[in-house]
Parts: C-alpha cells; structure tokens; sequence
C-alpha cells in the first residue's frame, strides 16, 4: 500500500462545449486510489462514471483540464495505446473488447504483450501458446480446448471472461472496468463477477469499477464513491462501506433525484416567466 | 494454349493487386481508392526508369517503393489529419494522376527494346535450356518469352503470398488485423491504431505498384490511364476468392485473392473471346462487384422470406 497507484486531480471536461446542448461531464473531480484497493463506482445515468473511466484511460482526451497520474507518472498527456501499457480495460459491451474473427488464442497472444511494441516474431509461439492455455483453464468454463476458436463463435459472457482475462494477462497498474456484466444475462454476469472477485483478489489489482448495480458496489471492493452531475458526491470507504446496505445508496440515489427534481420544476417555473 | 498462358500471366499479375486489395479492404475493412493511383505510379516510374538504361530490378523496386509512399500519403491525411479515408485516397490518386504525367513526360511511354523482367527471365531460361524455343502443348506452341512469364510470375506470386501469411501472423501482422477489425479494442491492448494503419496502406499500395510495374513491363508500355479502375478489379477478384475458398484461416484467404485474380481473368478472357466488348468491360466488372455485394443479402432475405413465409 502506500503509493497512489492512481490519482487524478482537478479533472474537467465539458462536452458540446459552447452548443445548446453543453454538457459539463467531469467538473473537478479529485480521486486517488491506493495500490491494492477495489473502488466502485456509481451514479445515475451521465453522472460521469463512464467519462472518468475514459479520462482514465485516455479516451477521452485531451481532456479539458485535470491532471492524472498513474503510479507516479504523469500520463495526462500521453495517448490511449501508450496508456494502455499501464491499463487493462474491459467494456460494457462483450464485441468491444474482442474482434470476431480473430480466435482466442490470438486475442491472448496479443494482451500478453500489452505494452510492448508489435515485432517481426511470431505471435503464437509454443510458450505463449502455453502460457494461453493455463490461464484459460482458469476460468473453468471449459475453453481450454477452444483456443482456436474464433472470437465470433463464443457467447457474450465467455467473451466477456476472456477479454477480463486479456486485462490481467500482463498485470496492470489499474484495471477499469466499465459496466462489465451490464450487457450479460443474470447466470453469465454472476459467471463474469466472479472471474473479476478471483483475478483482483488473488493478484491484488488495483481496480476501479463502475457498475449501475447496487448489489454489485455493496458487494465488492473496499471503497464506493458515488458520482453526480461530474462531481464526487460520496465517497465511502474502510468501516463505512463494511457496514454499507443497499438501503444507503437507495436513499442516496433518493437524495440526488430529488435535487435533480427540484432543479428541473426550477427550471421550469424560470422557463414560465421569462421564455 | 498460348491465350490461356497469356491469361494466366495476365491474371498472377493482378493477383499482387488482388493482395494488395485485400490487405486494405478486408485487414483494414478501408475502401482505399489510391489503388488506381499506385498503379499508375508503379507502371509510370517502373517504364521511365527503364527506358533510362537502369537494371529492371532496380526500376521494379523503385516502383514499389513509390506505391508505399503512395499509401504512407493516403494514410497520415486519414489517421493524421482526419480526412475521411475514401477522400484521402481520391486526392492520393488524383494528384499521382499529374505525378504520373510528369514522371513519363506524357501520357504514354513504351520501353523501346529495352530490357524488363520479363525479358531477363526469358534470358534466363535460354540460358538454363539454350536450344528451347518454345513449349508445345496440345498442338500450339508456347514461345520461351511466354513460358518464361508465367514461371516467373507463378514464382514471385507464390513467394509473396506465402510472405503474407507469414506476415499476418507475427505480432505486427496481427497487431494489423487487430486494428482493421476492432479499433477501440486495439488501443486498449496498446497498439497504435494509427500507424498501424498508415503501414498496413504502405503495404497494400506497395503490392499494387508492384503489380503495376509488372503489369507496365509485360505490355511493354505505360500509359496514365491504366490505373483507372484497378480498385474495383481488385475487389472482383477478392469477392471470387472468398466465394471459392471461404472466409475461414488468413492463409486460404490470401490464397483465395491472388487466386479469384487468375479466375477473374479468365473469364475476362473468355468473354473477350466470346465477343464481348472491349469497351464493356469495365461495366460488366463494376456490374459483377455489385452483384456480388447485394444478392447474397437479398438471397438471404428472400430465404427468410421463404421461411416465415
């Protein structure tokens, strides 16, 4: 521990930037994970979560203002693929994180050199067909046999276990995961949740999770934070989250909808009078 | 037997276009139009440097080399400037159509007797079997310069197509097809979409002067024109590839562009030889590649039609 492994300060960025329809998605958002530690993410739809993950993970970039640093180093200004050295990433949506036509086997020999530049060598070696094999047996969803098999062919959930898998193949400083079982049928997300529970665990990953599940961010990690409106407007970690039920981010949630309310009938009565 | 030699050579020729095609149409799923204007590039600095007295190898290499230059230009104003990447390859294509005026000082130039080569392979042939003239086949004899073509081109297609599969599956080459196919996913494995994509163009333009440098020194001449509708030549003979040896393993695909390029030439040949017009045949090609992009839908639609109906 000790060691930010990520922080991010002072991050903003507006969308639409000066159209009708500006969207100020991060507005000084200050975060600092510690090496080790699993934060959840939450917040109703554009509250941000998905935006900072991007800023993260330079997606979005350049980013309007804000600095983010990943074990140290300043990565504000460096591009997604270089990032990704430091990153593994899974998407909300399984045909994201995979291509169809490129077997299992490929997909794998290609996150084991996340990082690294791509070479003359050949990609499927005998020990990286190996090394594949094991991690794949892993998962214990019967595919070690299926390497060859191509990405197109594998259900959603298997596709979303594998690419977790590419995540975690060279071990990242962060790992984000953004709405991972969202797209999944119940049996495959749990299936999903899962494999992530065992691979943070057992490798001791910094992770930074967003999920729009309740029973998911009471569940996992050590830290929930909850976004609105691009800021940090919970943060609750250490005894606090031990403690934490579902009831106590509803009646969060609860407390930002009616804010939401509130301002809306304002809008609305400022609409009335002068428009 | 000597048309059909002629054919094939003609086709194994298009193939390294096919191949080139390929790479930038179904690697990268990128419509590259600069395809005409490699081409013409390949065909254009292959003939003058020739006819200048330099070693056909030399002037065949030079071609290629302004082919990738051709695909470097269309890939930075794409993944660079952002210019949308059919747009980059017309204006790839439309300035090498004055490149290409000024390289050949004309919109036509013949080699004069200078040697190509085609004309070394043949050299080359007499001097492996010096008193052989010509191959008899079924009645009708094959002139050594013929024969001499063919080997050489079914040599050089085979040696770089089997360079290609291995290629596409080292890192880098997997790396591209990682890139062609699924953007997002690549750079969150750290690979540089962008210049992936500016060497996969460099690549495939590359293969396409070449064919059109070969092309160029076959018919002994080039002319400005040539390279206009090489682009949808290539995609013919791709589409009769994947229709004859499927879509499944990165070797039987490539084997199925450069080959669908020989087939496509054949029936090429055959209809010219049936009576069709020269003319129409860039029509029955632009006709073909339509055809074969919509009635598999509408094959499919009518199927689902049939069992819903």
């Amino acid at each position: 521990m000790g060691k930010a492994a990520l922080e991010v300060t002072g991050a903003s960025h507006t969308f639409h930037s000066g159209g009708s329809n500006e969207l100020l998605a991060l507005n000084d958002v200050n975060l600092s994970l510690e090496a080790g530690s699993f934060v959840v993410v939450i917040g109703l739809n554009g509250s941000g979560k998905s935006t900072l993950l991007n800023a993260i993970a330079g997606a979005l970039y350049p980013l309007d203002r804000g600095k983010i640093c990943i074990a140290g180093k300043d990565v504000t200004r460096w591009p997604e693929h270089r990032r990704a050295g430091l990153i593994g990433r899974v998407f909300q949506n399984p045909f994201t994180g995979s291509a169809e036509e490129l077997t299992i086997a490929q997909h794998l020999a290609l996150a084991a050199r996340r990082g690294r530049r791509a070479d003359f060598r050949l990609a499927l070696d005998k020990s990286t067909r190996e090394a594949s094999e094991a991690r794949v047996l892993g998962l214990s969803m019967g595919l070690e046999d299926r390497l060859e098999t191509p990405m197109g062919a594998l259900s959603g959930g298997q596709r979303q276990a594998l690419t977790l898998l590419m995540a975690t193949m060279v071990r990242p400083t962060v790992l984000l995961l953004d709405e991972h079982t969202a797209a999944l049928d119940p049996r495959s997300a749990e299936q999903v949740l899962r494999v992530t529970q065992e691979l943070v665990t057992r490798e001791l990953l910094t992770t930074l999770m967003v999920t729009h599940s309740l029973q998911q961010a009471v569940r996992l990690g050590d830290r929930v934070i909850m976004m609105h409106r691009g800021r940090v407007v919970h943060d609750i970690s250490g005894a606090r989250k031990r403690r934490l039920r579902v009831d106590d981010l509803l009646d969060y949630l609860d407390e930002v909808r009616s804010a939401e309310m509130l301002d809306e009938s304002a809008a609305e009565m400022l609409r009335r009078m002068y428009v | 037997m000597n048309l059909l030699a002629g054919s094939i050579t003609i086709g194994l020729l298009i193939s390294l276009l096919a191949l080139g095609v390929f790479v930038s149409y179904r690697v990268f799923d990128i419509l590259d139009i600069s395809v005409d204007g490699a081409f013409g590039v390949g065909a254009a600095v292959a003939i003058v440097l020739v006819v200048r007295g330099h070693a056909p190898l030399i002037a065949t290499m030079v071609a290629t080399l302004a082919g990738v230059a051709a695909g470097v230009a269309t890939g930075v104003m794409s993944t660079r400037f952002r210019i949308q990447v059919l747009l980059a390859g017309i204006l790839t294509t439309t300035a090498l159509y004055s490149g290409n005026l000024y390289i050949m000082g004309g919109g036509d130039l013949a080699i004069a007797g200078k040697p190509t080569l085609f004309s070394e392979a043949t050299a080359l042939l007499h001097l492996a079997a010096p008193h052989l003239d010509g191959v008899t086949i079924a009645g009708t004899t094959v002139p050594a310069s013929q024969f001499a073509a063919l080997g050489m081109m079914l040599l050089l297609v085979g040696a770089i197509s089997a360079g290609l599969r291995q290629f596409f599956r080292t890192h880098l080459g997997l790396a591209m097809r990682a890139a062609g196919r699924n953007p997002q996913m690549s750079r969150a494995l750290g690979i540089d979409v962008g210049t992936t994509t500016i060497l996969g163009l460099a690549l495939a333009n590359g293969l396409i002067a070449l064919s059109g440098a070969l092309f160029a020194e076959y018919q002994g001449f080039a002319n400005v024109q040539m390279g206009i509708g090489m682009m949808v030549t290539g995609l013919a003979a791709v589409i009769m590839g994947e229709a004859a040896l499927g879509r499944h393993t990165i070797g039987r695909r490539i084997v199925g562009a450069a080959a669908g390029a020989v087939v496509f030439r054949l029936l090429v040949a055959g209809a010219l030889w049936l009576g069709l017009d020269p003319n129409a045949l860039k029509l029955v090609t632009a006709i073909f590649v339509f055809g074969s992009l919509v009635v598999p839908g509408l094959l499919k639609r009518g199927a689902q039609a049939v069992s819903h109906g």
